[in-house]
């Protein structure tokens, strides 16, 4: 499976890259556009800023060969919000591959960022996630997120409810990382590289 | 729900990992990637190395261990120790840390946690706090890896927690020095005014000794994840058994 991961200058590259050898997969990690479109899965990583990310995208002309893939693509926590329109953080636009906005997470009277192991609920049926169920826990670091909507495969509480894990045809989000959630995470990544999706 | 995090802590010096009594007296206690990978297994939610010869030391390169820890860990960890620059922060990042903890450079320079909030997030910035209790004050001190070094900073410890969070802190780690090492009991009282005041999750450190320790400070202090050292690597409490019994107890745990 020739599985490449989108270079966007953000910081845990590494850590999915690693994951992605704990499970024995080979990658690439390449921001070179014909690479991105060759590949059979595309991952897009991202933790930081939106902002930041999206000028990214933009200095190295990734934002239409993102938007014109047609092979599974999985945006990991913030790599999942850039598949939005629009984003809360910064109030700029994003990728707008799935229609929707990123919002401030309402963390009620909880701690926010929301930092740590949550269970995700609601599962749905899905290739994504055979072998997840609902209760198992991923680890999540946010303070913005997706609400709850039609593309929503697993859901997550933090004071609000929100997407946890989200699809729509050929694309794919995790609001957690899956990098660093345990047997879970590596679950959905295999998932994500064997399955027909 | 959010589960509440048990966090071992392995302060490292010189490429091991080490543990002292209030701060002094090291002693090695074992290899990096055997105790990362122990921890792993038993359950631990995250782990914190504290390379606390750095920042006495003025060393700045990162690591050659955070790379490999990171290959082996399908948990987080976050990294502390001499972290003073937004470049030294994004080598440790860009190794595979998911945070990077700053303490006594913080202290030396306020400004360094609003850079590395603007460069990175607040998710990944984790301010790291040695609070002493001088009999009537709670008060910060810098450069506790090495007692011939450590600092009295002038600094109350609450009022550096809100300056640190409004800074651009995601998380805080409350450690207290007249606790640390003997096992006596997380410090409730000075957690619970933290937690007050304190928007961004806390991580209790310094003092656990018993299961009814961890009870104490999730269920008294709200804390969101509680750090420990010497009762995990002398494996006095066994993870599994810590998480099964907080569970019973009531408390959000991840089995």
């Amino acid at each position: 499976m020739n599985v490449v991961i989108v270079d966007t200058g953000c910081a845990n590259l590494a850590s999915v890259g690693f994951a992605l050898d704990r499970i024995g997969a080979k990658k690439t990690i390449t921001k070179d556009p014909k690479k991105i479109k060759k590949a059979k899965r595309v991952i897009l990583p991202g933790v930081g800023a939106a902002p930041f990310a999206m000028q990214n995208l933009r200095e190295r002309e990734l934002v239409e060969t993102l938007q014109n893939l047609t092979q599974p693509i999985l945006g990991i926590c913030l790599g999942m919000q850039l598949l939005f329109n629009f984003t809360e953080e910064g109030e700029v636009p994003a990728l707008g591959m799935v229609h929707g906005r990123v919002l401030d997470l309402e963390t009620g009277n909880q701690p926010s960022p929301h930092m740590g192991w949550n269970t995700l609920e609601n599962v749905a049926d899905d290739p994504l996630l055979k072998g997840v169920n609902s209760g198992d826990y991923a680890y999540f670091v946010h303070s913005y997120a997706v609400p709850v909507d039609h593309y929503t495969l697993a859901s997550t509480t933090h004071g609000d409810t929100f997407s946890a894990i989200i699809r729509q045809d050929n694309i794919f989000g995790c609001q957690f990382h899956p990098e660093r959630s345990g047997a879970t995470g590596a679950r959905i990544l295999e998932n994500f590289l064997k399955a027909s999706l | 729900m959010l589960a509440r995090r048990i966090i071992p802590c392995l302060d490292v010096k010189d490429g091991v990992v080490v543990k002292g009594v209030k701060f002094k007296n090291h002693k090695v206690v074992g290899d990096i990637l055997e105790l990362a990978q122990r921890y792993r297994d038993e359950g631990a939610d995250e782990l914190v190395f504290y390379d606390i010869t750095a920042s006495t030391d003025d060393r700045t390169i990162s690591p050659d261990w955070v790379s490999k820890v990171s290959q082996v860990l399908d948990i987080p960890f976050c990294v502390a120790g001499g972290i003073k620059t937004i470049e030294a922060a994004r080598a440790r990042l860009e190794e595979g840390a998911d945070k990077i903890s700053i303490n006594s450079p913080a202290l030396m320079r306020p400004d360094l946690i609003n850079e590395l909030k603007d460069a990175f997030g607040r998710q990944c910035i984790v301010v790291g706090i040695d609070s002493y209790f001088d009999g009537e004050d709670y008060r910060v001190k810098s450069h506790t890896g090495d007692p011939d070094k450590t600092r009295e900073t002038g600094r109350e410890t609450l009022d550096w927690i809100v300056e640190a969070v409004q800074r651009g802190a995601g998380e805080i780690v409350l450690n207290c020095i007249n606790q640390d090492g003997v096992r006596d009991g997380y410090d409730l009282l000075q957690l619970i005014s933290a937690r007050g005041l304190c928007k961004v999750p806390l991580i209790a450190s310094g003092g656990a000794g018993t299961i009814q320790h961890f009870e104490d400070v999730f269920k008294k202090a709200n804390v969101d994840g509680a750090l420990a050292a010497s009762v995990f690597h002398k494996n006095i409490i066994p993870i599994p058994k810590l998480k099964t019994e907080l569970q019973r107890a009531g408390i959000e745990i991840r089995i």
